[in-house]
């Protein structure tokens, strides 16, 4: 299985599955020089947000932990550690505040 | 056949009836008697210390005292705008208004008060009222609607009351009161001229030092005036008599009942009358210590004593605290204690600010006991002062009194009362008793704290967050220490484990979250080796619950680069290895700092860079260090007696054997150290979480200290010990720290919060009063042979080292945001980068 990103110029392949550790995230480049940030859940969904950390600039929110707040999963920046919605993007500690979202699917490696 | 239950008939139904009422249901005598209620007001309990508050919005029901249905589910009959009239007590029964006689076993007398209207011609002229019953404020409030001016005889806490409450109502308002200052029995001289200045401030016209003589009425029989004993008259409209309450006893005094020289029906410290089949309770009642009691705290104490003595317990009421806080006219007024210095040899301390209408005074004795004090413009403290009574306070008694940012900063927290203070003393209950509840609602509902003059609110509120819902995140119902026994005897290594098997309900099976997942991370990896666990962080699932310092074994700065931090036990280094550094650091471009630690940053590392730098270092024979994460990261030294001529002891040589047994070892917070070589303490070893100061004859323990936001400086544990010994307590003192701590509890906040604090450790750690010390040396034995260069053993696993990337599709690109500039022949993180793109709101 791939985790597949829908961008531009259609959907990218970012990684194995098997290369995500469940809770965790890594950064992918995309075509046009922009970062997403790719997470895969304890039940095996993937979600993708941009991976800019909109407080800091800096783009690390890869390499946030994940957690569920009533069922919905989140991502908590590591550097001040405000929590991302991963399904909307928002932000659960600013509601001033998102991040994108991109669609996001995995597929059987061809 | 059954027995016909004993009756029980409360005649009054005020706010200490209530409480009886709830006394006798909360020791299960509503099961086992019949109760009768004789009420002469037509509404059940309600609150009449916040009597003026219905001006301010507040309804009838929200002043009400009595649970809804509460009466049903007791059975308890209640018969409201019936007065007792008649008392046999040779027959043993009450004969009320309505004609309807109550056959007794027990009666209680919770009558209360009345009104004192001194006796001057005029009285009960039309517009003359009390100021008593939410009926009295009704009478008021209609017959102030065509009227413009009023007064209020009496300057004491109701009279203010009903002062605030005439002008709320829109009348020009002036207080007649007889003592020479306002609230004569509560506030000293000085108190009651603040009093007198933010009052007249208010519009309100005062005069002291005079009574009434006359109430002057108009041609239709009305009140018009007031004719006052220096002569003057003034006009008015109406008047409000508030010259103090006398003790309702005529039932009494009619059934023969022994009642005091100056009213009140005599009890006993049980609160029982001259007839043991009778109690009287609250303001009706002259108690044992020749007291009438005008304040609900005193007389719910009596109401639990009553209910307490008819089921035969032992409790005593012979005297009560007259403390008091009220706001009045909008103005904080408080008096507890000695409120009056009455005590011989007692001082003041007095801060008056007559600009701001401010006065605080503490009564204390010679040696330091805070006997009272009185609070005037600014009542604050109160919550905090009134429990401390009778004790010596734990700061100075004029940092109490000044405001803040005058002189010294008030270091007073509720934290720092006692477990025995009464925080509530309108239910007489304690701080212990208080931090047991997790809510103000529990507290209310469970304690009942809260519920009386409410002056005690904000200080439950201050105890109350550490102890709200004590789990540590919305995950687990449970701390870390209890998260820690749960990992260490289940011997649980997976999170996943835990949080399905004991989290809370709603989390079970579901993701964690950030503050639980590094939590159970570091307890699992300090007791992996004791659990047969890997300790590798980045292994398995161990891999998600790092903090992502944690998972990329380095310190991520602010612009996503890394610092990496080589370890350099005790601070000592040679050349050679301090020129790998440098050249380590000039060829990877990293900004080079030595730090407050004794060691050496380098900054400005990429994720991708991370192993390439370990490798280098590793084959100079380093290992990188924890500049990270809650885990051990340096012990300092001075160069101690090998070099310096004052050193007794070699502290180099014992901070390096110290740093090396305890790398590595995970904490609930970052861990840090030094050791001293003498007392001059070079290392500043006091300001560490366990510090050692050589001594001639050993080493000195000091543990508990930190620098950070709130430095505190660290306690001696033990002295004069040997090597083996000063080892073995510290091995003790580290494991229990990490079993009991909380999470991100340094040792300062974990030591002062400790039960018994610093004695109570040494008996545990030094004196094995729990039987624990085996195992925390077996558990820090285990750590020590169990450690492992995490940062080799990742250079040596091609799996581990795909994790460092800085895209996972494009492993060899790095992250073009991770940009520097140059800044004294150094480089620094360029900020604008980041701000590219326009992510920041």
């Amino acid at each position: 299985m791939t985790v597949e990103l829908q961008v531009a110029q259609g959907w990218l392949t970012v990684c194995e599955l098997s290369s995500l550790i469940p809770g965790r995230g890594v950064a992918a480049l995309l075509p046009d020089g922009s970062q997403a940030a790719v997470f895969v859940d304890r039940a095996g969904r993937p979600y993708a947000i941009g991976n800019q950390d909109p407080f800091t600039g800096a783009h690390v929110l890869s390499r946030g932990l994940v957690g569920a707040v009533a069922g919905r999963p989140f991502v908590a920046s590591p550097l001040l550690k405000q929590r991302f919605d991963l399904e909307s993007g928002r932000c659960l500690d600013d509601e001033e505040v998102a991040v994108r979202t991109y669609p996001v699917r995995t597929a059987a490696t061809s | 056949m059954t027995e016909p239950l004993p009756t029980i008939v409360l005649i009054g139904h005020g706010m200490v009836g209530q409480r009886y009422l709830e006394a006798l249901a909360e020791r299960g005598v509503t099961a086992t008697h019949r109760i009768t209620v004789l009420c002469e007001e037509p509404r059940p309990a309600y609150d009449r210390v916040h009597l003026t508050s219905y001006f301010s919005g507040s309804t009838a029901e929200d002043l009400s005292m009595t649970p809804a249905g509460f009466m049903e589910e007791h059975g308890i009959a209640l018969h409201l705008d019936d007065p007792a009239e008649h008392i046999d007590r040779a027959a043993r029964t009450v004969t009320s208004r309505s004609g309807q006689v109550f056959p007794y076993d027990v009666l209680v007398l919770a009558t209360g008060s009345y009104p004192f209207v001194p006796p001057v011609p005029g009285k009960d002229a039309p517009g003359c009222f009390v100021y008593r019953t939410i009926e009295d404020l009704l009478a008021i409030e209609e017959y102030a609607k065509t009227r413009t001016s009023g007064a209020v005889v009496g300057g004491g806490l109701l009279g203010l009351e009903a002062a605030g409450a005439l002008q709320g109502l829109g009348l020009t308002t002036r207080i007649v009161e007889f003592a020479p200052r306002l609230m004569p029995v509560q506030v000293d001289e000085g108190g009651g001229a603040a009093l007198l200045r933010t009052i007249e401030s208010m519009g309100l016209t005062v005069h002291t030092g005079v009574g009434t003589q006359e109430v002057v009425t108009g041609e239709d029989g009305s009140v018009s005036g007031m004719r006052l004993s220096d002569g003057s008259t003034v006009d008015t409209d109406l008047v409000v008599f508030s010259a103090g309450v006398r003790p309702r006893d005529q039932l009494a005094r009619d059934a023969g009942l022994d009642v005091g020289e100056r009213g009140g029906i005599a009890v006993d410290a049980r609160c029982r009358t001259s007839d043991p089949h009778v109690y009287a309770i609250g303001e009706c009642a002259l108690a044992v210590d020749g007291r009438v009691y005008g304040l609900v705290a005193p007389g719910y104490e009596m109401a639990e004593t009553a209910a307490d003595d008819l089921l035969g317990r032992e409790k005593e009421f012979t005297g009560a605290d007259l403390s008091t806080k009220l706001k009045l006219l909008g103005v904080d007024v408080a008096s507890f204690g000695d409120a009056h210095g009455h005590a011989p040899g007692s001082l003041d301390v007095v801060w008056s600010d007559s600009r701001s209408g401010v006065y605080k005074k503490l009564v204390v004795s010679p040696d330091g006991v805070l006997l009272g004090g009185v609070l005037v413009g600014d009542a604050d403290s109160y919550g905090l002062l009134r429990p401390l009574t009778g004790s010596v306070p734990p700061v100075a008694p004029e940092q109490l009194v000044l405001p803040a940012g005058v002189g010294a900063p008030v270091a007073l927290g509720p934290s720092s009362l006692p477990d025995h203070a009464v925080i509530c003393s309108c239910h007489n209950v304690t701080k212990k008793a208080i931090a047991a509840c997790a809510t103000l609602a529990e507290v209310k509902k469970c304690t009942k704290a809260g519920t009386g003059c409410g002056s005690c609110v904000k200080v439950i509120g201050q105890l109350l967050p550490a102890a709200a819902d004590k789990g540590l995140c919305g995950c687990f119902p449970y701390t870390r220490s209890e998260l820690y026994e749960i990992v260490r005897t289940r011997r649980l290594t997976s999170y996943e484990q835990l949080l399905d098997g004991h989290g809370r309900p709603e989390a079970r099976g579901g993701d964690g979250c950030e503050v639980c997942k590094p939590t159970v991370g570091s307890i699992i990896a300090s007791l992996a080796p004791t659990l047969g666990a890997s300790g590798y962080v980045l292994d398995g699932e161990q891999a998600a619950l790092q903090d992502t310092n944690d998972h990329f074994l380095a310190n991520m700065q602010r612009n996503g680069s890394y610092s990496v931090v080589p370890r350099i036990p005790g601070g000592e280094i040679t050349p050679d290895k301090l020129i790998v550094i440098g050249e380590v650091a000039r060829d990877f471009g990293l900004y080079t700092k030595i730090t407050g630690g004794q060691r050496i940053d380098l900054f400005g590392a990429s994720v991708d860079q991370l192993p390439r730098i370990w490798a280098r270092l590793v084959d100079a024979g380093f290992e990188s260090g924890h500049a990270y994460g809650k885990a051990l990261r340096t012990v300092k030294s001075c160069v101690g007696q090998t070099w310096c001529r004052y050193g007794v002891q070699d502290s180099v040589r014992m901070a390096i054997d110290l740093e090396l047994r305890y790398r590595g070892l995970r904490a609930p917070h970052k861990l840090k150290s030094a050791v001293s070589g003498c007392a001059r303490e070079c290392a500043e070893a006091q300001s560490k979480d366990f510090g050692v100061i050589a001594t001639a004859s050993g080493w000195n323990l000091y543990v508990g200290g930190n620098g950070g936001a709130t430095p505190r400086h660290a306690d001696l544990l033990a002295q004069d010990l040997s090597d083996a010994e000063l080892v073995r307590l510290i091995d003790r003192f580290l494991m229990f720290y990490i079993r009991t701590a909380d999470r991100l509890e340094r040792t300062s906040t974990w030591l002062e919060r400790l039960e018994g604090g610093l004695a109570h450790l040494r008996d545990v750690v030094v004196h094995d009063s729990l039987g624990l010390c085996a195992e925390l040396e077996s558990l820090m034995a285990d750590h020590v042979a169990h450690y492992r260069d995490e940062w080799a053993e990742t250079l040596q696993d091609p799996e581990r080292l795909r994790r460092f990337v800085s895209f996972v599709n494009a492993p060899g690109a790095p992250d073009p945001t991770v940009k520097f500039v140059p800044e004294r022949d150094q480089v620094k993180p360029d900020l604008a980068v980041l701000t590219i793109g326009g992510a920041v709101r």
